[in-house]
């Protein structure tokens, strides 16, 4: 199947930076891909492009349409979930399933009421009166009705507590996403989401520093466990990172023979915040 | 066709109580204050021994009414109909100016922009339900609020009335209550092309402003026009400064209140002749409000209107706030 977003020489300049500095980058269907990056690193930039929300230079072609000028037909088959919050403050819970169920052609209405029936949301209740965690649950249950091919989620779980952020990624896993279907999520809470990616993708001053499967990530990327006397020899070899551990550094290898590294210590698979921390230690220097 | 039903069910929702509630509380004030007028009234009257009609005087005063004093009597009826209209088309005025400034930036504010953005509605759609929320709909409850509390208030006089010995099916015959109706429903076309401007105006500073779009929407304009008495601009093209003040800064953000458009016609030399030409409140009637339609400060107001609102639905597509 073709990409699902492919995006070529993207810029947006706004009035005092630069948010997105030429970026090209391809998204393929069936994919759960990690938009990480630093704060103002451009990451809500591009998907707002993505989305047509805002104008841009470059190429940008989503399933098939050119954002800027055909967002409402792109609305059919994209969903959104900005940070917490969006939902109109003055819709009552059957409103909002009523308007779009009757707005958009590829809404599940049953699907959409099951997944209310588990939550404790009541029909008349408004937006204002919810907490955080149960306008998320509401506009989950909104968007896991739309059989749509691509979802987009903006820092989905921000200021939720951690039962609802499980609860959320578990339905996303569990009740929605299919081969036919791709999520895009940026969040700064990596760990939740590091075990659900297929894809990753650093974003950095507008630009993507890294851009590859997770498989990929796991043969490029090493961590070794080296004891003091070693440390010289690791760090002949340039690694990315090196931190102190119980007396023991611990060395981060981008693309260093797998064989060479076995001979200074114990090798370990980095964890995708150990990796972010990595990639982005100047970023704010 | 079915997607804008919703969208113009959407923004009745949201704007239940000033589209619904304000007619509603307006009307039932109104009706209310008249009611204790009446009551204040006979209570002075009986305490001072005025006994208007009891021995069905009035009565004897309307049979021997010749065709002129009848006229006078169903003005005063269909006067009473009308003047709850009159209250309500000031409310109306101030919903539909409140409504247009918040339409397009409220949900710009609290975000949820993100939420109606997400789903497959064209701007272009939710910029035109909120021109029809605010030129038909609005104006559509408020009518039908003013028909029933005119009725009422027409009810509530003949009762009144009848206390007093009038026959009341004579009284509600010398009325005109259909066609009160039908002149205050005919009006809201009228009452549609003539708000346009203003409706855009607003519309386009809701789409436009960063924050606070009452401001930029009223400062705008009249500081225009002081600068335009100051300098005296309007004397390059041989018009008077008060030209610009009532053409321009009056007529952009006033029309929403109804009747405006009336008002401003009767100043037209040509519409003045034909009202004086009539008597009581034939102003009212359709064949008078339409002269209207022969007045270019009406087009011209269309097309400015409609240019003000394609310019908000550009503005609700391209403004990006982050």
């Amino acid at each position: 199947m073709s990409a699902v977003i492919t995006a070529s020489g993207l810029s947006k300049r706004y009035k005092s930076a630069l948010a997105l500095d030429n970026v090209s980058f391809q998204i393929a269907p069936g994919r759960i891909v990690g938009l990480i990056g630093p704060n103002g690193a451009g990451k809500t930039t591009a998907l707002k492009a993505i989305l047509g929300l805002t104008d841009f230079t470059g190429e940008l072609n989503v399933l098939g349409f050119d954002p800027r000028k055909q967002r409402d037909k792109l609305m059919g088959d994209v969903c959104f979930i900005a940070d917490v919050a969006v939902l109109p403050r003055w819709i009552r819970v059957h409103q909002a399933v009523d308007f779009v169920a009757n707005v958009h052609p590829r809404f599940d209405r049953a699907k959409c009421e099951a997944f209310l029936a588990r939550t404790k949301l009541m029909p008349n209740q408004r937006v204002r009166q919810m907490s955080k965690g149960m306008i998320v649950q509401l506009h989950l249950a909104l968007v896991m009705a739309i059989d749509a091919r691509l979802l987009i989620l903006d820092e989905p779980t921000l200021g939720l507590d951690i039962l609802y952020r499980k609860q959320f990624y578990h339905s996303l896993l569990e009740d929605y996403f299919d081969e036919n279907k791709t999520i895009i999520v940026t969040t700064h809470q990596v760990e939740e989401v590091e075990h659900i990616l297929t894809d990753l993708m650093f974003i950095r001053d507008g630009r993507i520093v890294l851009d590859a499967d997770m498989d990929a990530v796991g043969e490029r990327f090493i961590e070794v466990m080296v004891n003091a006397d070693q440390a010289e020899a690791a760090r002949a070899l340039k690694p990315l990172d090196e931190r102190q551990v119980f007396g023991k550094s611990i060395f981060l290898f981008d693309g260093v023979e797998r064989a060479q590294l076995e001979a200074l210590g114990e090798l370990r698979r980095p964890s995708v915040s150990d990796l972010f921390v990595a990639t982005m230690k100047e970023t704010y220097a | 066709m079915k997607t804008f039903y919703w969208l113009i069910k959407r923004e009745f929702w949201e704007n239940r109580g000033s589209f619904l509630w304000a007619p509603i509380i307006t009307g039932g004030v109104f009706l209310l204050l008249n009611i204790m007028g009446i009551i204040t009234a006979e209570v002075l009257g009986a305490r001072h021994g005025i006994q208007i009609g009891a021995s069905g005087g009035l009565q004897h005063v309307i049979a021997q009414m010749d065709a002129g004093d009848t006229s006078k009597v169903s003005l005063a009826l269909d006067i009473a109909m009308y003047s709850a209209m009159g209250l309500l088309s000031v409310v109306l005025g101030f919903v539909v100016f409140f409504y247009c400034l918040g339409a397009l930036y409220d949900d710009r504010r609290d975000r949820s922009i993100l939420f109606w953005k997400s789903l497959p509605v064209s701007d272009a759609s939710t910029v035109l339900s909120k021109v029809v929320s605010a030129t038909v709909l609005a104006p559509v409850i408020a009518v039908t609020m003013g028909i029933v509390v005119g009725m009422l208030q027409l009810l509530i006089v003949v009762v009144t009335l009848s206390f007093h010995g009038v026959n009341a099916w004579q009284l509600l015959l010398m009325a005109h209550p259909f066609r009160v109706m039908f002149n205050l429903l005919g009006y809201i076309p009228l009452y549609v092309l003539w708000a346009l401007p203003t409706v855009g105006w607003l519309l386009l500073c809701s789409a436009w402003a960063r924050n606070k779009p009452f401001l930029w929407a009223v400062a705008l304009p009249v500081a225009t026009g002081l600068l335009v008495s100051w300098f005296g601009l309007m004397g390059l093209f041989d018009l008077p400064t008060t030209w610009f003040w009532r053409n321009i800064v009056l007529r952009g953000l006033l029309s929403v209140f109804p009747g405006t458009g009336s008002l401003v016609g009767a100043n037209e030399a040509s519409i003045a002749h034909h009202v004086a030409g009539n008597t009581g409140l034939s102003v009212m009637d359709l064949a008078n409000t339409y002269q209207l339609l022969a007045s270019p400060n009406l087009w011209l107001g269309v097309i400015i209107g409609t240019g003000l609102i394609a310019g908000a639905g550009w503005f609700r597509r391209w403004r990006d706030d982050s």
